[in-house]
């Protein structure tokens, strides 16, 4: 599904990615971990298309086709979902609003029909429930006075009604006290299926336990150091990033 | 030669004028039309040599595009362009100014007679009424603005309107300013007076068209009383024409308790003006005054409020904004008064912009005058671009980026917007501004 090849990009004139190969296949969880600033939102976004950073080489190939080469709203149409680990706030926008707009964009794009308001408030109703939502929140200014959990969960939320191919979940997990964290690692999991694939960044080893992934990856400067399967990433919470740190430097 | 519209051309024009006048020339109204003219021509029209006019240079534009068969052009105007510029779903009492001239016929004049005191200026004058003698150009007098003093000289229609004490207007009243331009220029000089009697409530929509492909010039002038515990709504709304010079002077004076609500929406014009004063001359009131901008092109809308507190314990609030695409110009200027005697006054002003394009300028200015020393008073000013981060978020979401663009411009514009009580006006605007916003930028 997603293929990335020695992908370099910088900021600024900063290179903060410094070469980075990944493979993810349908069905697949991929978790990708790090201590912070090691560049893993940065490739999140790279992957969604924010124009601020500058790709100077490499490539990234989704479903066969040149993700780097698309707008940010075509990958959303195409299924590159990123939940944000920081959301902007909107003020005067409230989710249901922006929503409509988008899914029915999307479903032009696959050449669907539109949603009227009915079914579009009963797959609402439906995708609150997954990730046990307020309904006032959605029809809130988006992200304005939040709680850092509702935000996170607003982020889920999104993915479910859209429904995404690839998912990219950054820090979902940050801000959120263990029970929030169960329902969201929750609702993520009933998203998984054989034709849809989840990155999930994290630092903590903790949301692992609930979403459980089928390789983990060590971010570290710009690099994918270290890959293997989820016992990393308990021995990475054992052993903290210095030793991936030292090995790095060798 | 003379000139159009400073003062070796308009004495010509008002000499002229009094010949033909015959007995009118002797009312009471004349009498005061003439001492507007003699304080006009102690100032004459500004230029923008003059600090207040410094980014609306009102008198070239003026001089330029207009010509003298401009003032006298015939009201003939289609039905059809009348319906294309009436809010279609909106329940009123609908009022027409058609090229400056009131036309009671397609007006509800009758209805509206039955409910309140509804007069020309002139037969207000005729018949004495104390309420309009008493206040018409007192509040908008020749010394306030230039171009109220020439609108002071030289207007010959206008409509009284007195909503008696404690009385409830049932309907808006929504009056027309149509400027059928296929024939040629149109130079109009209405002048208003609305007084609201005590504990009355009512609400006022002025909406400004010009149709047509020449230009128009409107200098108008609308008095507002509010007399004590008197709630009054007052909106005015202007429509794109590349060909309109507006000149708007809207005079609001406020009694004990009262509370009046302005908003301003601005959606084009080759120049337009509006100045907003109000005085607050008892304690105990309110004053809200709110304003949009919604420019592209080379349109220049220049908004100059006042608001002076005179008395203590009142509050004014104040939130304009303005979005501006192409070579488009906005000025904010609000100035706030606070007298020595106006102690716990809560004043506030904001003002808020974004730039969509590199050649837009806004100007804004806020002036605070403050001789009392127990008062909250704040103001700020912002003007940036559409924020990129929420931009891409929506973008991230599937929506193309202009969707996305005028679904967060909306957003802003909304903030304004839904202050607007009236369900229907505010439906209008809602569907008015978000088709610009899709069509345009
Ligand atoms: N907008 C930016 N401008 C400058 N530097 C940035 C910007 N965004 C990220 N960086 C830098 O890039 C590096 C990686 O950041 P990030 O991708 O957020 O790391 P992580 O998500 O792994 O914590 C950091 O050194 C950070 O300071
Ligand atoms: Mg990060």
């Amino acid at each position: 599904m997603l293929k990335i090849e020695d992908l370099k990009a910088s900021i600024e004139g900063k290179e903060i990615l410094k070469g980075i190969n990944l493979e993810v296949k349908a069905g697949e969880v991929h978790a990708i971990m790090g201590p912070n600033g090691s560049g893993k939102s940065t490739l999140a976004s790279v992957l969604a298309g924010r124009d601020e950073y500058e790709v100077t080489s490499g490539s990234v190939s989704y479903n066969g086709e040149d993700l780097l080469d698309m707008d940010p709203e075509e990958r959303a149409r195409e299924g590159v979902f990123l939940a944000f680990q920081y959301p902007v706030e909107i003020p005067g926008v409230s989710t249901t609003n922006f929503l409509k707009t988008s899914i029915n964009q999307i479903r032009e794009h696959r050449g669907q029909d539109p949603l009227d308001a009915v079914s579009f408030l009963s797959r609402v109703k439906e995708k609150m429930k997954l990730v046990e939502m307020d309904q006032s929140l959605l029809s809130r200014a988006l992200n304005e006075g939040f709680s850092g959990g509702e935000k996170k969960r607003n982020e889920v939320f999104q993915m479910a009604m859209l429904e995404p191919k690839l998912k990219i979940l950054d820090e979902t997990d940050s801000g959120l006290d263990i029970d929030a964290l169960r329902i969201v690692a929750n609702g993520v999991n009933k998203l998984r299926n054989e034709d849809n694939a989840t990155i999930v960044v994290t630092h903590y080893q903790r949301l692992l336990e609930y979403i459980v992934p089928d390789y983990v990856h060590v971010l570290y400067n710009g690099r994918i150091v270290k890959s293997g399967t989820k016992d990393l990433a308990l021995e990475l919470e054992e052993k903290g990033y210095d030793w991936i740190k030292a090995e790095a430097a060798v | 030669m003379p000139e159009l519209y400073n003062k070796e051309g308009l004495k010509a024009r008002f000499d002229n004028w009094e010949k033909q006048l015959n007995g009118e020339k002797s009312s009471d109204f004349h009498s005061f039309r003439k001492e507007s003219f003699d304080s006009y021509l102690k100032v004459g029209t500004p230029s923008r040599k003059n600090e207040e006019y410094k980014y609306t240079g009102l008198d070239k534009v003026i001089e330029k595009n207009f010509t003298e068969d401009d003032w006298n052009r015939s009201v003939e105007i289609s039905d059809q362009a009348v319906k294309d510029r009436i809010i279609q779903d909106l329940d009123a009492y609908s009022i027409f100014f058609i090229n400056g001239i009131l036309n009671k016929e397609l007006s509800h004049w009758d209805e509206l007679s039955k409910e309140i005191n509804l007069m020309t200026v002139k037969e207000a004058f005729e018949a004495n009424e104390k309420d309009c003698i008493e206040n018409f150009g007192k509040h908008a007098t020749p010394e306030s603005d230039p171009f109220t003093a020439i609108n002071d000289s030289l207007t010959n229609e206008g409509i009284y309107i007195n909503i008696k004490k404690g009385q409830i207007l049932s309907k808006p009243v929504m009056i027309y300013y149509l400027n059928y331009t296929e024939e040629g220029g149109v130079i109009t000089h209405p002048h208003n007076l609305f007084v609201f009697g005590e504990n009355s409530q009512g609400e006022v929509i002025e909406k400004f068209d010009t149709i047509g492909e020449n230009h128009s010039l409107s200098n108008i002038v609308s008095e507002i009383v509010v007399n004590r515990s008197a709630v009054v709504k007052y909106y005015k709304i202007q429509s794109e024409h590349n060909g309109n010079v507006h000149v708007g002077n809207t005079q609001v004076w406020q009694d004990e308790r009262s509370n009046f609500t302005s908003t301003t929406l601005s959606f084009g014009g080759m120049m337009v003006r509006n100045n907003l004063n109000i005085t607050l001359d008892a304690s105990h009131c309110e004053a809200n005054m709110y304003g949009l901008s919604l420019l592209k092109d080379n349109h220049h809308v220049d908004h100059h409020t006042t608001v002076d507190h005179r008395k203590p314990h009142a509050d004014s609030n104040e939130l304009y904004k303005g979005v501006f695409d192409d070579k488009s110009t906005g000025v904010f200027n609000g100035k706030i008064f606070v007298r020595q005697d106006a102690q716990k006054t809560n004043a506030f002003q904001s003002n808020r912009n974004v730039l969509l394009s590199e050649d837009a300028t806004i100007n804004t200015k806020p002036q605070l005058e403050i001789w009392a020393d127990d008062v909250k008073c704040s103001h700020g000013a912002t003007t940036g671009q559409i924020d990129p981060e929420q931009l891409f978020y929506l973008r991230s979401r599937g929506m193309d980026k202009q969707s996305a663009r005028a679904l967060l411009l909306y957003a802003f514009a909304m903030d304004i917007v839904e202050h607007i009580g009236n369900e229907q006006v505010r439906n209008y605007l809602e569907n008015l501004i978000s088709e610009r916003l899709h069509k345009n930028f």
